[in-house]
């Protein structure tokens, strides 16, 4: 991919937690319109990429473009006021505010080049949420509280949404619904960064995918080039 | 009947007040995980500028008075919108005890600016045109205004509610309440949210003080009863619950108007003051409440701050290269001091050591084990009256009334400390608090026992310590092996778990570890040796007073921790000697003194977020990594 084609780029991208050496010179593309996957296993950085893309953790060293801009080193607001959504792995619903509030701290302006959500547009992506409109946030289950965190970050109107493993934890049917959300995702044009440890859900989705072990890069390629390398999905994903 | 009607009524005028000075501290806690300790600042503000306000608006006219009470408490909420912008803003990722240091520092500043722009005297503002009369309930008359106070609260309490749940900005702030990070990583900017908030909350608190100006004087001590008053007011509501505000405003108001309206009362036999109980029971009430349900009466548990871990405390070091060597020549070189024939440098040593000590039994709890009081003058004064009780009540001599008043200090802290190591956080520290004001006012109204507010004289030492050399060298031989005694004891078994405690109470329940019994072990030790610098300090000076155990001289402590640095060892002894210097050079050059200690206090805090030793030591570490 070239890199005008890219609407988010890493380059060299370093982080630490403390004095712990955490991410080791990551670079990645995700093309615009496409859904690309970061794999690897627990505590392999996945997390850590996706807070250093958004701005929670600093990347000491290195680049992070999104649409063509530095985005390393601003504070998260402005990252996610660029038109970058987060949803994070643990998901954190605000459990005092209903799922109509949740939806509404999302919500920011419409923006030129992005598709526009309304309620009722999350509610058709997300039909179990449109019933529940004024349920407090804590009072949603596991899988609610997925379709919420993934709705509230779509309220903001973002053309690209980093998703930090959204199928885990959940029923094989929610998982189903995930994937056929993030499909609609990308018909809809938001390019997507996913994390996951889940590889059959991230080769029915994405299309292209990155192995990321202790802090670096070790696959780049498509989903179909790693689907024929048996050697790298077992020295790297293999449980 | 008619005047427990009467009492109950004003009881409830009284919780209005308290809790538009209790519910702005909990809306900016609960967002910027800020204790504003200058809120009662901000109160006393407000009652200060309405009193002015209403004198150049006009008193007779009702828009002059009602205009000038709502431009006194605007004018609170523009100063507080100053404040956050200009200094809190800078330190929301410095340790929660500098950004407390730092209202601190607030505190001072702003009571010396009221003592510059209005003097000294009590100040009584004009009645409310139209509401100066009063009404006749159950054959009492009750004032007007009184009845007026009476809807404020609950017209307030409205209105929040509305503006917190019916309008955006009420949600996001509700959302920022429980998650400030995700609500930032959802593209909104915190920055004005956290703005708005302080600045609603300095309005509240200004409104608060403004609408008193009918009902009290505007007095130069408000900041620190009121601050109080709002300290115990959230934490018994529960920390950042507006309903838990209101009903801990009703409950303390009552509970007051109840015993100032018993007066003396014969019990069993037993004559019982409630007026004079009201001075404590409030904290009574808190003590009670904490123990019971130790979140407050609508709180819930703290959620673990979501963060990256930004920061992680480095283990202690047992000792730089040099540093026993470079402590013995500085002990030389001290013992050596009284040959310089400088006596007032003798005497101000003399303070410093004391404070060094004092100070470093607060660090040890506060630095190694995690626990911050706010209360620790508690034990320093009752080493002191321990000290001086014997020595005077039951006539024994000095060296028998010197050991005595640690043993009165470890007594109390085991009593109290039995409460307050059940809580964590701030919790604990407001019950610290609670604690040494019970203290206080035992002492201060005790007349027959401890001399009440002129507290005791004739506390002297010794013949053989008369002169103040010799008990300069005294001081430094007992504060020396105290020092060198809590350095010690850090790195034995018991300071490794005590810091482990801190660092992670579920594992060390895990493997075994009873941690609250450590703590509570580690609080009473600590009260053993500040009550040692505080019976020192009492034949230090001769007298004592009730002021040696009131929250200024447990937030003296606590600068003086700060200012060293946390984490350090040696930082307690520096900053005792940096805030006892500071303190004795300002106030010997300017009558507001306080205020330049506020302003050096903030400096330090915006410049050295890690304290001064901290940050000598980060500048080593950073020299020796390079």
């Amino acid at each position: 991919m070239s890199a005008g084609g890219a609407v988010l780029e890493l380059a060299g991208v370093h982080a630490y937690y403390g004095r712990a050496h955490i991410l080791a010179d990551v670079s990645l593309a995700v093309g615009r319109g496409e859904v690309a996957v970061l794999l690897g296993r627990n505590g392999a950085g996945k997390s850590t990429t996706l807070k250093t893309i958004i701005g929670l953790v600093p990347a000491a060293r290195g680049e992070i473009r999104f649409d063509g801009r530095r985005i390393d080193g601003l504070p998260p607001y402005r990252i996610a006021a660029s038109g970058l959504g987060y949803v994070p792995e643990d998901r954190r619903i605000f459990t005092d505010l209903t799922v109509a509030e949740n939806l509404d701290v999302g919500r920011q302006a419409p923006r030129a080049g992005a598709p526009v959500w309304t309620v009722d547009k999350v509610c058709a992506l997300f039909p179990n949420l449109k019933a529940m409109q004024n349920r407090p946030g804590g009072r949603t289950s596991g899988g609610e509280q997925q379709m919420l965190t993934i709705a509230r970050t779509l309220m903001g109107n973002p053309s690209c949404i980093l998703l930090d493993e959204p199928s885990e934890g959940l029923a094989p049917v929610i998982v189903d619904q995930m994937a056929a959300a993030i499909k609609e995702l990308k018909a809809a044009g938001v390019s997507v960064l996913l994390s996951e440890q889940n590889l059959h859900f991230a080769t029915e989705v994405a299309d292209r995918a990155y192995i990321i072990e202790k802090g670096r890069i070790r696959f780049t390629g498509t989903i179909a080039e790693l689907a024929a390398n048996a050697e790298i999905r077992n020295n790297y994903l293999a449980v | 009947m008619s005047s427990i009607v009467v009492q109950f009524l004003n009881g409830l005028a009284g919780a209005s007040t308290l809790f538009l000075i209790a519910v702005g501290l909990s809306l900016i806690f609960g967002v910027t995980r800020i204790v504003n300790f200058a809120h009662g600042s901000l109160y006393m503000l407000g009652i200060y500028i309405a009193y002015s306000a209403v004198g150049a608006f006009g008193a007779a006219g009702a828009l002059g008075f009602w205009g000038a009470i709502l431009a006194a408490a605007l004018a609170v909420g523009l100063f507080g919108a100053l404040v956050e912008v200009l200094i809190l803003r800078r330190i929301y990722q410095a340790p929660e005890l500098f950004q407390l240091l730092a209202t601190f520092a607030l505190v001072l500043m702003v009571k010396d600016f009221v003592l510059w722009a209005w003097g000294p005297e009590d100040l009584l503002g004009p009645r409310a045109p139209g509401l100066d009369g009063a009404v006749a309930i159950l054959g009492q008359r009750f004032p007007e205004y009184d009845l007026f106070m009476i809807a404020v609260g609950p017209v307030v309490l409205g209105l929040l509610w509305l503006l917190l749940n019916r309008t955006r900005w009420g949600t996001l702030v509700r959302a920022a309440t429980q998650d400030r990070e995700m609500v930032g990583a959802l593209g909104v900017n915190q920055k004005w949210l956290f703005t708005g908030v302080f600045a609603l909350g300095a309005f509240l608190a200004g409104l608060g003080g403004a609408l008193q100006v009918p009902r009290e004087p505007a007095q130069l001590f408000l900041d620190l009863t009121a601050i109080a008053d709002a300290f115990v007011i959230v934490v018994v509501g529960g920390m950042g619950s507006i309903p838990g505000a209101f009903l801990a405003a009703l409950i303390i108001g009552e509970v007051k108007a109840f015993c100032i309206g018993l007066g003396n009362v014969t019990l069993l036999g037993v004559e019982v003051s409630f007026s004079k109980l009201t001075l404590v029971i409030e904290f009574i009430v808190m003590a009670i409440v904490l123990v019971v349900r130790p979140w407050g009466l609508l709180g819930r548990p703290q959620a673990a701050q979501r963060a990256a871990p930004t920061h992680i405390e480095p283990p202690l070091r047992a000792a730089l290269r040099g540093l026993a060597a470079g402590a013995a020549v500085l002990a030389l070189a001290l013992a050596a001091l009284p040959l310089t024939g400088a006596a007032y440098t003798v005497v101000l040593m003399t303070d410093i050591l004391i404070f060094a000590l004092f100070a470093a039994s607060l660090h040890f709890i506060m630095g190694p084990a995690g626990m911050v009081s706010f209360g620790h003058a508690a034990y320093f004064g009752l080493g002191a009256y321990g000290a001086g009780l014997v020595l005077l009540r039951a006539g024994a001599p000095m060296e028998v009334a010197l050991a005595a008043g640690p043993l009165a200090a470890a007594l109390g802290a085991a009593v109290f400390g039995w409460f307050c190591v059940r809580l964590a956080g701030v919790y604990f520290a407001m019950l610290t608090l609670a604690f040494a004001q019970i203290g206080w006012s035992v002492v201060f109204q005790w007349d027959s026992f401890t001399g009440g507010s002129n507290g005791l004289v004739g506390v002297w030492p010794a013949a053989w310590l008369s002169s103040k050399s010799a008990f300069y060298l005294f001081v430094l031989v007992l504060c020396g092996a105290g020092l060198a005694a809590l350095r010690r004891i850090l790195f034995s078994p018991f300071g490794y778990a005590l810091r482990a405690g801190r660092d992670s109470p579920l594992r060390c329940d895990a493997i075994g570890i009873d941690i609250k019994r450590l703590q509570w072990a580690a609080f009473t030790l600590v009260g053993a040796f500040a009550g040692t610098a505080g019976a020192l300090y009492a034949f230090s000076k001769g007298s004592l007073s009730p002021d040696l155990m009131a929250i200024p001289r447990s937030v003296d402590a606590l600068v003086m921790v700060l200012l060293g640095g946390v984490q350090t060892l040696a930082g307690p002894a520096v900053g005792a000697a940096a805030f006892t210097w500071l303190q004795d050079t300002i106030a010997r050059n300017t009558e507001y003194w306080q205020s330049l200690l506020g302003a050096t206090i903030l400096i330090i805090v915006l410049a050295f977020p890690q304290g001064i030793v901290g940050s000598l030591a980060r500048l080593g570490t950073r020299a020796e990594a390079e």
